[in-house]
């Protein structure tokens, strides 16, 4: 290492790796995890989630749990949480479409309607 | 490699680590591999988090939960129930006055709290050198090597009002004035890190904790003199200290931050550690010299100072580890900044090690002038049980006593030392009313008598005999005149001695006579320990109208000094009662009494005994 710019490229790379202790997040995904989530295939779900954000490589995305959403007959839910819009609710989930919400909302910012149940708080 | 969703950090600093906190690691490990989620979890060991008292502790993000007191037996709910399924434990949580605290941030430990040295103590993990660099770490480094002169440089400190956290309080920009001036080749800069005071363990923690901002730090302070050679002298007792500041000063020198030519400025640094055998006088900056050199561990007198003539000689400056912690920080955020924090002559945060009868004993860093009721009421928690605060004693063994008439004092420099006491390194031990003040000085200046180093008489000689004095009161000899000799005797010592150490020695016993001088002398002309802490002022008796007769004290005495019958109730033999306690803490009726003062039996005896040996004398 021999100059600053050098430091701040480590620093941003290892500022990525921390993001979940306070870093700046572009987008929240929350797994709906209380019981009826888990019998329907939610740790499944997130754990696509988890791969598919590894394999694309993006750093800019923080996946958490919550517990009971109170929609059970659409189990396994995800809450998508982007800054500045409404909060957006897919149900009914399984891995297949996960991959595709995670090309289509979180790569290309288009909300995927199909799967949508709720949308705004 | 797969996604992190979960950031566990686990508290590994030395008092989380002695309650179990590695087993708990171990645990996690098994735990999550069993559930097949390993790959989702981060487990970082990070340094000391500061509430020790609710040890070990933990953090998980991103929601930020706090955990506390957490057991071996307690991962599996964690991972089941919060890791899996998204609900946190809520009785691991801290549970304040039935509201029960999710979040860190919410603690009401940290909440006064404002950390600088200790800003990522707890944080982040203290092996790697990324994470350190991730929270600004270098940035400082950097900043200072590639746009500052080393002028430049003493004068951010020197306008940021930064003083030794050694305890002295000497401003640290004068040292490295001093040094930068004198143009003779060779210099040098050492960390002392041979903290040693009873009860203190701030240095240990931010060496464990944050071990490459204390690095930093000495650069920056090599820069500014014009040295190219460091010293870390850390007491072997610190065994985790002294492996992380090594792996930190060789993963430094692996990414080229350390060694020939850093940034390309020219400039270049190398840096040892040098493990001290924990004598206390070696934190006495000439003694920890000579440690170095390896010679013995003698203070010298000064002048010459260690700016002038220090190590091997050359011109040296010897800085606090908690010193160095600072010196990142002003760089990157400005001496405005920092200066803005405190009072108008002690500028800045202090860390502090709050223990004795507290409810958070553990490590806090507090804005210097904050009020020692908000320091042990606040962010300590106040006290523990019904225990009313009777005193604190503040800088250890060089340090004085301070009563609840000096709850509202400001924590300076300056202030501390006007009522007897003095910052020292950062040790605050509190005490309720059912210490007492004799035996605590009695504690302080027997440590110190081990710990002098015998060059000098003053002290040598000087502190033994205010030993054999406090152990003469404290047992029931003392004699009209004996607190006018150990004030005589302590001013003597503290203008003679030779070093700080025999200079503050005397602290304890002074301030201890200055605020309750009322207990010293119930001890002499009462022979009598009010607070019956004192084994030979005291004595244990047993309440006829209250004893069942059980027997159990009986059994239970290791000298049989107690007979009695179910029919007459049991009595204790004073002249053969060693006062071990045994019986006062059987009794299931609580017919035992702790009674200040000498048993009228056991005074007949010491007063036969001593005609007796006036007739030998005579």
């Amino acid at each position: 290492m021999k100059t600053l710019a050098d430091l701040k490229k480590i620093r941003e790379k290892a500022q990525e790796d921390m993001k979940l202790r306070g870093g700046n997040v572009r987008i929240k995904i929350v797994v709906g995890m209380g019981t009826s989530g888990i019998a329907m295939g939610a740790r499944e779900v997130m754990k696509t989630f988890l791969e598919e954000i590894a394999a694309r490589n993006l750093t800019d995305v923080m996946v958490t749990q919550t517990g009971e959403k109170g929609l059970s007959s659409m189990e396994p839910v995800v809450d998508l949480i982007e800054e500045g819009k409404p909060k957006v609710t897919y149900g009914n989930m399984n891995p297949d479409k996960v991959k595709k919400v995670v090309i289509e909302h979180i790569v290309n910012g288009r909300v995927v309607s199909d799967y949508v149940v709720a949308t705004g708080n | 490699m797969s996604f992190k969703r979960i950031d566990l950090l686990i508290c590994c600093g030395s008092g989380c680590i002695s309650a179990g906190a590695l087993k708990i690691k171990e645990r996690f490990h098994e735990v999550l591999a069993e559930h097949n989620i390993s790959n989702e979890v981060n487990m970082i060991e990070t340094g000391c988090m500061g509430p020790c008292d609710y040890g070990p502790v933990m953090v998980i993000y991103p929601e930020g939960i706090f955990y506390k007191k957490v057991t071996v037996e307690d991962v599996e709910e964690i991972v089941t129930e919060h890791f899996i399924k998204g609900r946190p434990v809520a009785r691991l949580m801290l549970q304040e006055e039935e509201k029960v605290i999710a979040a860190k941030k919410d603690v009401p430990f940290y909440q006064k709290q404002i950390k600088v040295a200790l800003e990522n103590c707890g944080y982040i993990d203290p092996e790697s050198m990324d994470e350190y660099i991730a929270t600004g770490g270098y940035e400082a480094l950097g900043m200072v090597l590639t746009g500052m002169s080393p002028q430049d440089v003493i004068n951010v400190i020197k306008e940021s009002g930064l003083r030794g956290r050694g305890g002295g309080g000497f401003p640290t920009h004068i040292k490295w004035q001093m040094v930068h001036d004198n143009k003779s080749g060779e210099k040098y800069v050492i960390c002392n890190g041979d903290e040693g005071d009873p009860g203190a363990f701030m240095d240990r923690s931010l060496l464990e904790g944050d071990p490459h901002r204390v690095l930093e730090g000495m650069m920056i302070a090599a820069y500014a003199m014009g040295a190219t050679n460091g010293f870390f002298y850390i007491r072997a007792e610190y065994p985790l200290a002294i492996a992380r500041i090594k792996l930190a000063i060789s993963q430094a020198k692996e990414l080229g931050l350390m060694g020939e030519n850093i940034f390309d400025s020219g400039f270049s640094f190398d840096a040892e550690v040098r493990t001290g055998a924990g004598a206390f006088v070696c934190g006495e900056e000439m003694a920890l010299i000579h440690s170095i050199e390896g010679q013995r561990g003698n203070p010298t007198p000064k002048p010459p100072y260690p700016a002038v003539q220090g190590l091997w000689g050359k011109p040296t400056v010897v800085n606090n580890v908690e010193t160095f912690g600072n010196i990142p920080t002003i760089i990157r955020k400005g001496a405005k900044w920092f200066s803005e924090m405190g009072t108008e002559k002690s500028k800045g945060t202090k860390v502090f090690a709050l223990t004795g009868d507290i409810r958070n004993t553990g490590l806090v860093e507090v804005p210097m002038g904050i009020t020692l009721r908000e320091l042990i009421f606040d962010v300590g928690g106040g006290m523990i049980g019904d225990g009313k605060f009777k005193a604190v004693q503040l800088g250890g063994p060089s340090g004085g006593c301070l009563t609840v008439d000096h709850l509202d004092v400001g924590v300076d420099y300056e202030s501390l030392k006007e009522r007897g006491a003095m910052m020292g390194s950062g040790g605050v031990i509190v005490m309720n009313d059912e210490k007492c003040m004799v035996n605590v000085a009695k504690f302080f200046m027997d440590f110190c008598v081990e710990e002098s180093c015998g060059k000098c008489s003053p002290c040598r000689i000087g502190l033994k005999q205010m030993l054999e004095i406090l152990e003469r009161i404290t047992s029931g000899r003392g004699r009209e005149g004996d607190i006018e000799e150990l004030q005589r005797l302590g001013e003597s010592i503290s203008k003679l001695s030779l070093c700080g150490l025999g200079q503050t020695a005397p602290n304890p016993v002074l301030s201890t006579i200055r605020y309750f001088r009322e207990e010293y002398e119930t001890h002499i002309r009462d022979k009598s320990c009010q607070n019956k802490v004192c084994l030979d002022l005291m004595h244990f008796n047993i309440d006829k109208d209250r004893c069942i007769g059980c027997s159990l004290c009986a059994r239970k005495c290791p000298v049989t000094c107690i007979t009695g019958s179910r029919e007459d109730k049991y009595i204790i033999h004073q002249l053969e009662c060693i006062k071990c306690g045994n019986c006062f803490d059987v009794c299931p009726v609580k017919a035992i009494d702790k009674i200040p003062g000498i048993h009228p039996d056991t005074a007949a005896h010491l007063q036969a005994m001593e005609k007796v040996t006036q007739k030998y004398d005579d």
